[in-house]
């Protein structure tokens, strides 16, 4: 019976997958994206990868689902000229050439993996009491590979300045996003009222909990940063000038934290981003704690896209 | 006991199922927009309930439950609003309506 749910599931998947592709909309390719996003969720949950499925099923399906949705919208218009201009022969023979390649390399490298796969799962346990947190995933997200996590911090960063910097001059430093239009009687500024409330506690709890359950500060960022875009769309606030002092500080706070937390290590333990003893735990919690409302700040702003109304306005 | 408990969350979830599909249907089959919005939130909305009500009768604790009420709480209001939004673009965009 399981066996019968999870072939239904993969081809579900695989259907969504070749139909993103082949969709000649760009919205209905979308729509296919997010659903294929919300159903590998389903997958992950299968595999018993909860922590992978929440980021997957906030990040995959919910934040990249909303980026390419703006995305389409951005493009309606220009996409018809783009799709006017014929793709010659040889380019598409190209593409799918590498394309083709790509995937029978992954496919031949995933077969070609011994069983039991190797593992380092058993180190991670052996060692996990050292850092006081019960996740596994969490221990090594912040204490064996926080490198991994610092970059990944700092990525979006330079990913939010990429997005900033197609602003216009003359809207540089101002507000992004459409100017707010709101109606205060209207069903989404009832829901913008209603439903924030909920939300913080939940991405609040998502938060905590990741230290030992699944969960964690990118999960529970997104959680808030919807609750935020979710404000603003109502037109219950506006979006702050990306110039504000209070913004970027924000921004940069959680990184920051995290690299002195790491250049500490040097001196006090052995190596950059190592924790000294018995100090493992309350130290990642101050990073988490630091880096969730400068995440939740990016996720908002990636979404906001690039500033479109100048300082004055 | 367990045993009625199972046929009456096997009878709840099935019936749920059947509205989700009906929905479905009508989401397909349905003329416009509108009525479309009308098949898809009803059936959405009674289907996960039935649903969860089938669950509720499985679960062996009261947070367990109250996570699932939350949650289809949380997805009447979301459905109930967007569908709202999605009929008031609609309208706003056709005058004849």
């Amino acid at each position: 019976m399981i066996d019968l749910l999870n072939i239904g599931l993969v081809t579900l998947i695989l259907g969504l997958a070749v139909w993103a592709i082949v969709a000649r909309e760009d919205f209905a390719a979308v729509v296919g994206f997010i659903a294929y996003g919300l159903l590998l969720t389903l997958a992950w949950v299968q595999l018993h990868g909860i922590d992978v499925a929440l980021t997957e099923a906030a990040i995959g399906g919910g934040l990249t689902g909303v980026l390419l949705i703006g995305a389409v919208a951005h493009l309606r218009g220009s996409a018809a000229a783009v799709s006017a201009e014929p793709t010659s022969t040889p380019v598409r023979w190209l593409a799918a050439g590498v394309t083709a390649t790509v995937s029978g390399a992954l496919v031949i490298c995933v077969l070609a993996l011994p069983n039991p796969a190797p593992t380092l799962a058993h180190h991670v346990a052996d060692n996990i009491a050292d850092t006081g947190v019960g996740n596994p995933i969490t221990a090594v997200l912040l204490a064996f590979r926080s490198m991994d996590t610092l970059l990944e911090a700092i990525v979006l960063l330079f990913a939010l300045l990429g997005v900033w910097s197609l602003a216009s001059d003359k809207s540089w430093g101002g507000r992004p996003g459409p100017q707010p239009q709101s109606d205060p009687n209207g069903i989404l500024a009832y829901a913008a009222r209603v439903l924030p409330p909920l939300g913080i506690i939940v991405g609040t709890y998502i938060f905590w909990v990741g230290a030992d359950h699944p969960g964690g500060k990118f999960q529970g960022a997104t959680i808030l940063a919807a609750m935020w875009l979710l404000v603003m769309m109502a037109g219950l606030i506006d979006a702050p000038p990306i110039s504000r002092t209070w913004l970027r500080v924000g921004l940069v706070a959680g990184p920051l934290l995290f690299i002195a937390i790491g250049l500490a290590g040097v001196l006090t333990a052995d190596a950059f981003l190592s924790y000294p003893q018995g100090l493992a735990k309350p130290l990642i919690v101050a990073i988490e704690l630091a880096l969730l409302p400068s995440l939740t700040l990016v996720l908002g702003l990636l979404l906001l896209g690039a500033p479109r109304r100048g300082v004055q306005s | 006991m367990s045993a009625v408990l199972d046929v009456l969350s096997l009878v709840a979830i099935a019936a749920g199922v059947f509205f989700f599909f009906a929905g479905t249907v009508g989401l397909l089959r349905f003329p416009d927009t509108l009525t479309r919005l009308h098949a898809l939130t009803k059936a959405d909305n009674l289907g996960l309930g039935l649903v969860v009500l089938g669950l509720l009768l499985q679960v062996d604790s009261v947070l367990a439950g109250f996570k699932l009420a939350c949650i289809w709480l949380l997805v009447l209001l979301s459905a109930a609003s967007v569908s709202q939004v999605i009929a008031r673009y609609v309208r706003s965009s056709d005058p004849s309506r």
